[in-house]
């Protein structure tokens, strides 16, 4: 009897051991997939684009076809620009409305915001990139980096939004009882003790939005326009690496393929430089939280 | 039930009843607390006493539902009055919670927050005004030399006096602490004893306590809260040892809560 139940308990064991094996092999290679696309496009960026990234695409124009060099320095400061411009409406509006939300929690209209902040952020941007060309492009003539920018910074606002308030609300409310208890006027409590406090995820979250729109293509596409030449004014036509990457890439000459290639890489280094900072504010953040 | 005490009550709650929504915590409470005395709220979990220690500051004005009836005076003037202001009552009446909770800055900034933003110190004065505090608090000695370190390096029972010290940086006239001691070490819990009986003579104090033992060495007076309700408040040697209600013997010999 007791001899059956230890051959019993001895397979089953090696039954679970087997089992315990194959799924972890199989979260591993799932591991492996999930990275791989990342790893397979670092790799063919750098075979093709690298040979075309001198120190003059930085500091060149474009050239036209045939002639050999020339860079996309309009393109990447037109970029630079777009980013900037997003910011500029991106991130007050979606950390004011974070930190209402958040203080507000439940009240009838920040559900109601937190749910169209939500349908903003699933919104395909080239819908948003027409609403933007019909109000900002059409009625002005004209298509400028002005429309661009706000086109990108209407998408970077729900997602610094939801960030904001989940940030704030990691802020423990025995902060805000001391300063409430100390005779800190609700404002001010909320301003110079719950958004100090919450300040480096914030800041991560807004990088994090800022990469996810530097790369963003479809609502440029009718507003930005893109620019063969160098531009900063704002109520002009003005360059951007996607844009600049997708015209060079459907053309039908190898040097602009190069490029298109080159340029590909650049604007993955930006954003990879902006995720590694946002990594880095974070770290610094829960590297000094105490228990 | 009222204390004989022969100067005008700093803190005197007349009728005060208090609901979350639906739920009454506290009812009909009618006490008194001296200046220059230190009064302890002891009863079980759940009995009101620290409901009833946040209604003296107005804490309770954030819970969404929250209601009273009845009224809690700070020297003469009811605090839930239309024209008290709630952020000067705040100044007026200083608050130390259980989890210590100094702000992400400085030691220096954490007691210099108040005075700074409330009367608009600056510079020498300032630096005066952070120096008595921290002295008050018995905190002085210890970190006079690092003040402009991250006040979350100090230990636990530091953390703690200087949250005390924080809030007499704002010239309190009344103290409320809110089981100040119950997660500290008895050396930290014996120092902050020490440092109420001292701060007494300055101001009046309210303690919420769970230790009946601590009530008995640092109170004036001690007050019984059961189910919400005012049992019953005495001279805390007389409450301890001749306890007229029932409740409050069972109480304070152990036999429950």
């Amino acid at each position: 009897m007791a001899r059956r139940q230890r051959t019993a308990l001895v397979s089953s064991l090696r039954r679970r051991k087997t089992g315990n094996v194959v799924m972890l092999a199989l979260t591993y290679i799932a591991a492996l997939l999930a990275t791989l696309p990342l790893v397979f496009i670092l790799f063919h960026l750098l075979r093709q684009g690298a040979s075309t990234l001198t120190p003059d695409f930085f500091t060149n124009m474009p050239r036209p076809v045939g002639e050999a060099g020339g860079g996309m320095s309009n393109a990447i400061v037109g970029t630079l620009i777009l980013i900037a411009i997003a910011c500029a409406i991106g991130l007050p509006v979606g950390v004011g409305a974070g930190l209402y939300l958040a203080e507000k929690r439940a009240g009838a209209l920040a559900m109601t915001v937190r749910f169209l902040s939500d349908v903003l952020n699933g919104l395909p941007s080239i819908v948003l990139g027409i609403f933007a060309w019909q109000f900002l492009v059409r009625p002005f003539g004209r298509f400028s980096a002005l429309a661009g920018g706000i086109a990108l910074g209407a998408m970077m606002i729900p997602l610094v939004t939801r960030t904001t308030e989940e940030m704030i609300r990691l802020v423990p409310n025995s902060l805000r009882e001391a300063a409430l208890a100390l005779g800190y006027p609700r404002w001010r409590t909320s301003m110079s003790v719950i958004l100090r406090t919450a300040l480096p995820g914030i800041v991560t979250g807004a990088l994090v939005a800022v990469a996810r729109i530097a790369g963003e293509t479809a609502p440029l596409l009718f507003t930005a326009f893109g620019n063969q030449f160098w531009s900063t004014s704002l109520d002009e036509p003005i360059a951007a690496l996607p844009l600049q990457i997708f015209a060079y890439a459907i053309s039908p000459y190898d040097e602009w393929h190069a490029q298109a290639w080159a340029g590909a890489l650049v604007l993955i280094v930006i954003v990879l430089i902006i995720s590694l900072a946002a990594r880095h504010v974070t770290r610094a953040r829960f590297g000094s939280a105490t228990d | 039930m009222n204390v004989a005490a022969p100067v005008t009550p700093t803190v005197e709650a007349r009728n005060f009843s208090f609901w979350y929504g639906k739920k009454q915590a506290l009812y009909d409470i009618t006490l008194t607390m001296p200046p220059r005395s230190i009064t302890a709220l002891i009863g079980p979990s759940g009995c009101g006493k620290s409901t009833f220690l946040r209604s003296i500051n107005r804490m309770n004005d954030t819970i969404p539902g929250a209601r009273h009836e009845g009224s809690i005076l700070l020297r003469e003037r009811d605090v839930y009055a239309r024209d008290m202001d709630v952020v000067h009552l705040r100044h007026r009446v200083g608050m130390v919670f259980q989890r210590w909770n100094p702000f992400p800055k400085s030691i220096y900034d954490n007691v210099a927050y108040g005075p700074r933003i409330n009367s608009g110190l600056r510079g020498r004065e300032l630096d005066e005004v952070v120096e008595r505090s921290l002295r008050r608090a018995a905190l002085w000695e210890e970190v006079k030399d690092r003040l402009r370190q991250s006040a979350l390096s100090l230990s636990g029972g530091q953390q703690q006096r200087l949250c005390i010290a924080r809030a007499l940086a704002n010239q309190p006239e009344v103290l409320l602490l809110d089981e100040p001691a119950s997660a500290l070490d008895p050396g930290s819990t014996q120092k902050i004893e020490q440092l109420l009986s001292e701060l007494k003579s300055e101001l009046a104090i309210v303690i919420v306590t769970h230790n009946l033992q601590q009530a008995g060495r640092v109170s004036d007076y001690t007050a019984f809260f059961y189910l919400g309700r005012l049992v019953e408040c005495d001279d805390t040697a007389r409450l301890f040892t001749t306890p007229r209600e029932q409740q409050t013997e069972a109480y304070i010999t152990g036999r429950f809560g």
